[in-house]
């Protein structure tokens, strides 16, 4: 009936059922059965460079698709080098199934050659985690990867398989159900809770809505514009979540936060009703809790029972997959016959006149200069020749908070960035798997100098795959980020932030074989990024900026959101003595 | 304050590490912690006594029932419950004092385990506080070494085991290509 193979062979097969077209990995000793299995299958392997951008790129390519993302790796250093990109997936809920070798199970414990306790390492770093001592519980756990990393609350599911497993010979017994006793998954909401949000929605003065990566993971986009049309309410987006509405909709004002704009973080301090949907509250977005929309009731949709409540207490709780609760919502709002009475109506118009005052006040700064490239410009370069439609994969820092305030993105799945964990090194290889998910998407990474030089390696995968990715490099010579918080808060004392030595990019790319440029003056902006998107193959382009930029509106740490600084600190006149 | 927790979990590699991993992640003490099986050998449980804010009480049941392997957290905190804890106690103590020892031991419902010429090993068994007290009045007599087996509870209302069917795979089935 079935036809004797090995556990490598049948991992190959767990995979292709689960519709894998394409996984990033890097080989090792005890994975070699896996590889030769890979040597003729059809499956696409792609050899990423360094096995956290393994990682990396199965993040890329789920959160660019919405599909599972594979990553694997060998035993010891080839495993707890994937952890960045397991925990960056647990923090962001992106579906990725992380598959490492390990060593043969009698050498389990004996200190063996690259063996290392993948199990217990990575506990806490994904969402499950399997280790495979048995052939046959490999093809149930395969599936049971799948399942766990994609349902609920997205997140990464690790199998470690030891090598006696990936030889040994057995059968592949049909794995026709999953069962998880103790997996409990919430996606109705409760009709009597939403019933009750319907109503706080019809009677606020002054609603909200503050929306972020959930929105996106329960693909419920369609409903949102939906709910933000019929609810006429304002929405500010998450990090994580700009783009689930698109950016030139009407009713977006833009993201909040630390780095939000004056008129989200404005909105957020007055609105009266918050319908905070697939959000959990970080603290980067809400600032001092106890300052954070201090005079809104609080309706909280969310898939995972355990983010209801934690940080801030809901006066409705709705725990349950954001897409159907938003259907609900939006049947229960288009059918009510209950008109809006003059008050609310001049309440909800003054609402809006506040908002728009607001964004007209202190819009974001896009600043110009006729001598520097300022990184503000080059954001809005990038803007225009994305028109709100191309995939910006970005690292971590100023030049993250810069495009996530100047780009738009008109869909969801276009903006990849490390939200919660904040990694470093994460951009270009998101591009990568982004680029390999949607070969058909202009992909642009966008980097600073440092996160740049975390991932250079990867330039070897870009270039042997021929993938068309702009590297865009927002190069002002420091670590950005930390350098503007020492310049705000530690006297400028700039300890650690100088990076000297930058390459020259164009002999870089050029060993690479693909283009490569710098520019610094303004008027060459908009030409040479033209140029990086006409150029079929991989562009590498070193944009030199001004070097002491810091990122406005900011929200010091442990600030509440309406304490936001707008600029920089004004000249004091000194007194004639 | 002392939350106390009973867990029933699937008895499978790690289970344990995933619960005691959870507690340290997120900053919650562990007071005790005992395990055993249940009469279904595939599932375990768990009395667990955690140091942890008011506040954060409802959060790690949450936490708890995320877990995989969980299949059931309780906060017994509140709930009408009993709670023990066994203490085995060794103690030295000069001739003269063993018959007030045996009188202590007796109050507080102890039993002698063994018994040679420098002293005795109780074992007692009861509420955690009060096994506090007698554990202060046996150090009155003498020098004492003590094991504490850590809070047992078990619930006084049934609560129903609501376990999650199994979930048919949407795998794709077509037979094997190659």
């Amino acid at each position: 009936m079935s036809t004797l193979m090995s556990g490598a062979r049948m991992l190959v097969e767990c995979l292709v059922r689960e519709g894998v077209d394409c996984l990033f990995g890097y080989p090792g000793g005890v994975t070699i059965p896996f590889y030769d299995v890979l040597y003729d299958h059809p499956l696409r392997h792609v050899l990423v460079r360094h096995e956290e951008n393994a990682a990396f790129a199965a993040e890329g390519y789920a959160r660019a698709t919405g599909k599972v993302g594979v990553c694997c790796a060998t035993s010891g250093p080839g495993a707890t080098n994937l952890t960045t990109g397991l925990v960056d997936a647990m923090m962001d809920s992106i579906p990725i199934v992380a598959i490492t070798g390990q060593v043969t199970s009698k050498l389990i414990g004996s200190d063996a050659f690259q063996e290392a306790d993948t199990f217990g390492i990575t506990r806490p770093c994904t969402k499950h985690n399997y280790l495979v001592k048995k052939l046959e519980d490999l093809a149930q756990i395969i599936h049971e990867a799948f399942y766990v990393a994609s349902s609920g609350r997205p997140g990464p599911v690790l199998v470690d398989i030891t090598k006696d497993v990936l030889q040994a010979q057995g059968h592949y017994q049909q794995v026709t159900a999953i069962h998880l006793p103790g997996y409990r998954v919430f996606t109705e909401g409760h009709t009597g809770q939403v019933r009750r949000a319907a109503q706080l929605v019809e009677e606020a003065q002054r609603p909200l809505v503050y929306g972020g990566g959930g929105i996106i993971a329960a693909g419920a986009s369609k409903e949102l514009r939906e709910f933000v049309e019929l609810a006429d309410s304002p929405a500010v987006l998450t990090l994580m979540g700009l783009g689930s509405l698109a950016s030139e909709h009407p009713n977006f004002i833009s993201m909040p936060g630390m780095h939000g704009s004056y008129a989200a973080n404005m909105a957020l301090t007055n609105c009266d009703l918050l319908i905070a949907l697939g959000v959990r509250f970080d603290d980067r977005v809400t600032g001092r809790l106890a300052a954070f929309a201090p005079h809104a009731k609080v309706i909280h949709v969310d898939i995972d029972p355990a983010e209801i409540g934690k940080n801030r207490a809901p006066d409705v709780p709705i725990v349950g997959d954001v897409k159907r609760v938003l259907t609900k919502l939006n049947k229960l709002l288009a059918e009510s016959k209950s008109a809006p009475d003059e008050t609310l109506r001049a309440a909800r118009r003054a609402w809006w006149h506040r908002i728009r005052q607001w964004k007209q006040e202190h819009p974001f700064d896009v600043a110009t200069s006729d001598t520097e490239i300022k990184p503000q410009h080059l954001m809005a370069e990038i803007d225009r020749l994305s028109g709100g439609q191309a995939i910006v994969a970005s690292d971590v820092g100023q030049h993250q908070m810069w495009a996530a305030q100047l780009v738009r993105f008109n869909e969801p799945r276009l903006w990849l960035s490390s939200g919660g964990l904040g990694s470093m090194g994460f951009g270009i290889p998101a591009a990568i798997g982004a680029q390999f998910a949607r070969p058909e998407k202009l992909v642009f990474a966008i980097v600073g100098d440092g996160g740049f030089q975390m991932s250079i390696p990867e330039l070897s995968t870009i270039a042997s795959n021929g993938l068309p990715i702009k590297i865009i490099v927002m190069n002002n010579g420091h670590l950005g980020m930390v350098r503007q918080w020492q310049t705000l808060f530690y006297n400028n004392r700039l300890s650690a932030v100088e990076l000297d030595g930058f390459p020259d990019v164009e002999k870089l790319a050029a060993a690479y074989g693909f283009k490569g440029r710098i520019v610094d003056k303004p008027w060459e902006l908009a030409p040479a990024l033209e140029e990086a998107v006409a150029e079929p193959g991989p562009y590498l382009l070193n944009v030199k900026v001004t070097p002491f930029e810091c990122v406005y509106p900011m929200v010091p740490a442990g600030s509440g959101l309406e304490e936001m600084v707008l600029g920089p600190p004004q000249p004091v006149a000194v007194p004639a003595k | 304050m002392l939350q106390v927790i009973s867990l029933l979990l699937e008895n499978k590699p790690g289970a344990l590490m995933r619960v005691t991993g959870l507690l340290s992640q997120r900053g919650y003490n562990i007071e005790s912690l005992t395990v055993a099986r249940t009469l279904d050998p595939e599932i375990s449980r768990m009395t667990i006594a955690v140091d942890v804010d008011s506040t954060q009480r409802q959060q790690v049941i949450k936490q708890m029932n995320k877990l995989i392997n969980v299949l059931q957290a309780t906060d017994l905190t509140d709930l009408p419950a009993v709670v023990r804890e066994l203490v085995l106690v060794r103690i030295r103590m000069p001739q003269e004092s063993r018959t007030a020892v045996l009188k202590e031991a007796e109050i507080f419902g102890g039993r002698i385990v063994d018994s040679s010429t420098e002293g005795f090993a109780i074992e007692a068994t009861g509420d955690p506080e009060k096994l506090g007290e007698f554990i202060d009045v046996m150090r009155s007599y003498g020098e004492i070494e003590v094991t504490r087996s850590g809070a047992l509870a078990i619930g006084l209302e049934a609560k129903k085991l609501r376990l999650q069917p199994p979930v048919p795979t949407k795998t794709k089935m077509e037979e094997i290509t190659y």
